[in-house]
């Protein structure tokens, strides 16, 4: 199984048919590379990663090479160094150079190479990139100037999501990604996810700003400034301020959010409770009427945007909820007011998410009523995190405080709607309730936790049994969609999340999440669920009250008309 | 139609008592029969028309039309078959004759008003000389008298025609003609008698090596694709034929589309595929057409579909039309062409002859390659051996262009000298100019000047010379060529080319192409600070140059700098004139160019200073004029359109 090689003179052991690159990193030696992506089959793009092995005319890539026995490598030698340098300067050579307005000045990979290969001094000089900004989408924006071609952000989009929007347009030097036809962001069919984001090097990729109207709203005193938080930005946001990930830092989050000034704070889980509830008496109904089709998942946008382009077909079977911040939104604005005597049109609110497509779903037409949107301004982990910064406010000061009263009450399967698999767990938890039974035990559903691409679950309510599967990385999807048209699906409800992982592995996320990241911010969800007392949406106090007070009970007219949403079908170009 | 005429056999007579017949010499019977067919010898008339691109683009359609009015105003009972090119560009259009108990007699540059005279001359038994190129050599006919024979003349004599048999000989629409010159037996008795490894080792003993220009051992590449356990493999003709100044595929399908389809059938045998696949560029129309013609044809005769005369084998063969990208002659990039990617290479291993088009085990030849397989079956391996020198066996298709006077495809053995091909098949350069230098294998090739010409053509030799074969293309350069503004073009293309992949391919060509730019700038209009940056970017060229060639990904961006090395070796002094001097001795670059005005010379006629669009030309009627240097773009109208002789290149 293990072939020897020698490396720098050394001899090393690496196992049969893995690649150069793997052998020398589980060896301790880095090799630079830009378009190697872990899990994905390398394109020996980049060219970053070459070596010499003795014998070869060139340079080899270590990426795509894989180990022969007594194979000799140098990797470091003055050739493969100038030839790494060399690669990074022709990059640099026609780059916009503003590094210090980039969007990505200090994560950004095409710096740290320049640095790390010693790059001092401007010895290639090239004609500058010259490509319009394309800021045509609500989520997106693209710069293709600063764009290095690596195709990342192109294999994330056909490999994992399967949308299909982004792809390598013209030849030789002029050469870009672009969408079909090279038309802007929005008349694509991007689906807004901003996986392409996380894996784009430099500021080529990155998402739309919308602080400046945040602070406007903030500054206006004739403005109620309400804010929610995503239980996956709670388990992620630590990592921009240099903590370990998977920290819940939630009570910080409270804290620093009444110190800038927002007027009520309250918890995106809350409305997951709601969700929940409203889902769970749905998929009663559903098994009740005996449709054989499964309902569909309506909490991620993204993918709620590719079935309206894509899979128009069963639109009708995708669950006509409202996502937890919008239906948080509808109700902050329609509810809201009558509590805590703020004038509807006075309230800004504001939702921080872990997901650049939540930008597009707060913009949807569906998601106005009377006039006022359900959410005003949606910001990423990493905007808030700026906007921690721009505040000024040191987060290891601060003390941690609770969310405010009504809707920052959540039990903690609210929070679980942050992982893939988390929604099914927590519907799974309401069902028998709904369904006219005793609440059970919440146990730990092991076959539901995880970051695999499709999981699958049971749940036995009397003599009726509910199938669960629960599919994250929208490409996944694709073969279970394919088995809903044909009529051989056995599920009752499919739980489709665009981002391998969930929300904690969103677009809009922190920078730099490998796999180890995703699995702590996971693990921190499900250690908060653990801990907590209230662990059914059901038993939510305020859910209760809610539906008590004011909605009459799930699936009423007045929760239909504030909850529920409906879809249409999309012209995009595909 | 014209071939009715004259076929007296029919297809049952071709494959029972052709093609079933597996004995090395036919029943002198059907010999005869055969020899009608091939035209050795011609009841009426025949008149050859070559209408292959070359010929057609030269004005081959008009030729044509006037000699089926010819013909048909003067009742003659003559054929008129349309052929394919000879290969002798620089004599096209090109009309042959032959008439019965006479030679074949070969004409140059016929145009539709010289036809009849030639014809006139011709039928009654008086050769136009002046327009003859020459006959051609058979002991059984009569020759002409007073005219050459062609396998004498300068052009023909270091050619070994093997691959070029048929060009210009046979109607490439007529596989009749096609088996009754030897063409589909080997190929019948290969699937009814040999086994798959039988015909890969045969092929490896012969020593072909691939012709597009990696020079890997056919038979070798073969054995490996077959070895892979797989249910499905591929055979892919690489006809995406895309080198400036490289077309001899083109000619190779237009003149002889059997030969190719029978390599192609007796490869896909070999590597044990039911499909093989033709990737062709969508602007080689007459090409295509005749490639589908034959492949209906070779179907019609069972050659081609299921159960092929009974041996068991299938075979099936798609034409696929490629856009033409020239990055997609590299195989990678054309397997995901086919598969309807974007035409980009992949990284290799997995080599396609394990894993390529669809994940199957592919493999991918050259049309070059795939047509030398029939005779390898045809003659032997050893007699396929004998040809060329000691490390590259057989023989070269070339492209003869540029600069010199013989213009055209030729077949060598390889192994002949470059000088030779020059001097002697190309009969050197026009004018009595100068040699400079000869661009070898296109964009991915490069120069050879001073005695480096005396290498030997073959893969080693010239590669040991630091310049690649690539589609054998040869340009030739005299003195009034620069080698800056060639090397520009050059880079022009392959940055243009370039599939956009990987870094230092796209971004170091551009970035060269930049440097050379900036050289070849007018120096007036200057700063400091471009100066400083047009020296930087010289400094880094070697160094660039270096780095894509180590790094590239694939073939084209790793012989991309070829003609940037190569030309520095031989023609550094050129480039610091361009650099320091900003100077272009050989007067091409444009921008370098600096005119003046002789005051003995100058009239004062204003004819310079009207038609200046620049209007860099001032001065009083009746006395001298001079140019104002800082808006002179060096456009050469004022030199021109003067009478006088007055102005010059300073």
């Amino acid at each position: 199984m293990f072939v020897k090689i020698e490396v720098n003179n050394k001899l090393i052991k690496a196992r049969k048919g893995e690649t150069i690159m793997s052998a020398l990193e589980s060896n301790g030696i880095m090799i630079p590379s830009i378009c190697a992506m872990k899990d994905f089959t390398p394109t020996g793009a980049c060219r970053m990663c070459v070596v010499e092995i003795e014998g070869k005319q060139g340079l080899v890539p270590s990426c795509s090479e894989p180990v022969n026995e007594w194979m000799k490598i140098k990797t470091h030698s003055p050739r493969v160094i100038r030839s790494r340098k060399t690669i990074v300067e022709l990059l640099l050579s026609n780059h916009p150079d503003d590094c210090l307005y980039c969007d990505r000045n200090g994560s950004c990979e095409l710096q740290g190479l320049a640095e790390d290969l010693n790059v001092r001094e401007r010895r290639i000089v090239g004609k500058k990139n010259k490509y319009k900004l394309d800021h045509s989408s609500p989520a997106i924006v693209r710069d293709p100037a600063k764009c290095i071609l690596c195709g990342r952000c192109v294999r994330m989009c056909d490999e994992r999501l399967a949308v299909f929007t982004l792809d390598f347009i013209n030849r030789g030097n002029s050469t870009i990604i672009g969408t079909a036809c090279n038309k802007d962001l929005n008349f694509s069919n991007c689906i807004s996810c901003g996986q392409c984001i996380m894996v784009c090097p430099t500021g080529a990729l990155f998402e739309k700003d919308c602080l400046p109207e945040v602070e406007d709203a903030l500054h206006n005193s004739d403005k109620n400034v309400i804010i929610q938080y995503d239980p996956s930005v709670g388990v992620a946001l630590a990592e921009e301020f240099g903590l370990k990930p998977g920290k819940d830092i939630s009570g910080l989050i409270h804290a620093a959010l009444r110190k800038i000034g927002f007027d009520k704070v309250f918890d995106t889980s809350f409305a997951a409770d709601l969700v929940t509830t409203e889902l769970s008496h749905q998929l009663v109904a559903r098994k009740k009427q005996k449709v054989k089709k499964p309902l569909l998942s309506s909490c991620c946008p993204a993918w709620i945007k590719f079935a309206e382009q894509s899979c128009t077909d069963i639109l009708s079977d995708i669950s006509s909820c409202k996502s937890p911040q919008q239906m948080l939104g509808a109700v902050i604005k329609t509810v809201y007011p009558g509590i805590s005597g703020f004038d509807p049109g006075s309230i800004f609110s504001v939702a921080v998410t872990p997901c650049t497509a939540k930008k597009f779903e707060a913009q949807r037409e569906e998601m106005t009523k009377k006039g006022l949107s359900d959410i005003d301004a949606v910001l990423t982990t990493r905007q808030l995190a700026r906007l921690i910064k721009l505040y000024g406010i040191d987060m290891s000061q601060v003390e941690p405080e609770i969310a405010d009263e009504p809707y920052g009450v959540r039990s903690s399967s609210g929070k679980l709607f942050g992982c893939a698999g988390g929604m099914t767990e927590s519907v799974m938890r309401t069902l028998p309730w709904a369904a006219g039974g005793k609440d059970p035990e919440p146990s730990r559903i092991a076959e539901l936790r995880g970051i695999k691409g499709k999981k699958e679950a049971v749940l036995k309510i009397g003599k009726t049994s509910y199938k669960f599967a629960v599919i994250s990385g929208l490409a996944n999807a694709l073969p279970v969609l394919e088995t809903i048209r044909a009529g051989t699906c056995d599920y009752d409800f499919i739980e489709i999340m665009a981002c391998a992982g969930g929300c904690i592995n969103g677009g809009g996320q922190p920078i730099g999440a490998d796999e180890n990241v995703v699995k702590a911010r996971m693990k921190a969800l499900y250690g908060l669920d653990e801990k907590e007392i209230i662990r059914l949406a059901q038993k939510n106090p305020k859910i209760c009250e809610l539906y008590d007070d004011f909605l009459g009970g799930p699936l009423s007219e007045k929760s239909r008309d504030v909850l529920h949403t409906t879809y249409s079908v999309r012209k995009v170009l595909l | 139609m014209a071939s009715k005429t004259h076929i007296s056999v029919d297809k049952e007579f071709l494959v029972n008592e052709v093609l079933r017949n597996e004995s090395v010499e036919l029943p002198p019977d059907t010999e005869r029969k055969l020899k009608y067919v091939r035209r050795d010898k011609v009841k009426v008339p025949v008149v050859f028309i070559g209408t292959g691109s070359c010929g057609l683009i030269s004005g081959a359609g008009g030729t044509l039309e006037e000699a089926k009015k010819y013909l048909s105003e003067r009742n003659i009972g003559a054929e008129i078959v349309e052929t394919g090119c000879t290969g002798f560009c620089s004599m096209e259009p090109m009309v042959e004759v032959q008439l019965p108990g006479k030679t074949r007699i070969s004409f140059r540059h016929v145009t539709p008003e010289k036809l009849p005279f030639i014809l006139d001359g011709i039928f009654n038994n008086i050769v136009p000389e002046e327009h003859a190129i020459g006959q051609y050599k058979n002991k059984s006919l009569e020759p002409w008298k007073n005219v050459a024979f062609i396998e004498e003349l300068p052009y023909y004599t270091l050619q070994y025609r093997n691959l070029m048999k048929n060009w210009g000989r046979i109607n490439p629409y007529s596989i009749e003609e096609y088996i009754a010159s030897g063409g589909y037996r080997p190929y019948v008795k290969i699937i009814r008698n040999y086994t798959h490894a039988e015909v890969c080792d045969i092929v490896e003993k012969s020593g072909l090596q691939g012709r597009g220009g990696g020079g890997f051992l056919t038979g070798k590449k073969w054995k490996v694709a077959h070895a892979v356990i797989a249910d499905q493999r591929y055979l892919l003709c690489n006809a995406d034929e895309s080198d400036p100044g490289g077309f001899a595929n083109r000619a190779m399908i237009e003149s002889d589309p059997h030969r190719l389809i029978e390599g192609i059938l007796i490869a896909a045998y070999a590597v044990g595929t039911s499909k093989a696949w033709i990737s062709i560029r969508n602007d080689y129309r007459i090409a295509i057409d005749r490639l589908e013609r034959a492949i209906e044809r070779a179907r019609d005769y069972g050659l081609v579909g299921h159960n092929v005369f009974n041996s068991g084998f299938n075979i099936d063969i798609i034409i696929r039309k490629g856009p033409g990208a020239f990055v997609c002659g590299e195989e990678t990039a054309m397997i995901n062409s086919l598969e309807g990617k974007r035409g980009m290479p992949r990284p290799k291993p997995p080599y396609p002859a394990v894993s390529g088009l669809f994940g199957k085990p592919t493999v991918v030849n050259n049309v070059e390659t795939l047509s030398n397989i029939p005779a390898i079956f045809e003659n032997g391996p050893d007699w396929f051996n004998e040809i060329g020198n000691e490390s590259a066996k057989g023989t070269k298709i070339l492209v003869l262009s540029g600069k010199i006077i013989n213009h055209g495809v030729i077949e060598v053995p390889l192994g002949t000298k470059v000088k030779d091909l020059v001097f002697v098949a190309g009969q050197g350069i026009p004018d009595n100019k100068e040699f400079k230098a000869v661009q070898v294998g296109g964009p991915s090739g490069g120069f050879l000047a001073g005695e480096d010409i005396d290498v030997p053509y073959d893969f080693q030799s010239l590669a040991s010379k630091g310049v690649y074969m690539g589609s054998g293309g040869m340009v030739v350069l005299d003195q009034e060529c620069c080698i800056i503004d060639t090397v520009k073009y050059f880079m022009n293309f392959i940055q243009q080319e370039s599939c956009g992949k990987c870094i230092p391919c796209r971004e170091g060509t551009g970035r060269m192409l930049e440097v050379f730019e900036n050289i070849t700038k007018r120096p007036v209009d200057e700063d400091r600070h471009s100066t400083l940056e047009r020296f930087k970017g010289v400094m880094q060229l070697e160094n660039l140059a270096g780095v894509i060639k180590d790094t590239s990904l694939c073939g084209l961006g790793q012989k991309a700098p070829n003609t940037v090395i190569s030309s520095l070796n031989y023609f550094r002094e050129e480039y610091e004139e361009h650099i320091f001097d900003r100077k272009c001795t050989a007067g091409v670059c444009r921008e370098l160019r600096l005119y003046y005005i002789s005051v003995d010379k100058c009239t004062g006629c204003t004819i310079c200073a009207q038609k200046c669009p620049e209007s860099a030309i001032i001065g009083t009627k009746r006395h001298p004029f001079f140019i104002v240097e800082e808006k002179c773009t060096g456009c050469g109208i004022c030199y021109d359109v003067c009478k006088f002789n007055a102005i010059s290149v300073k």
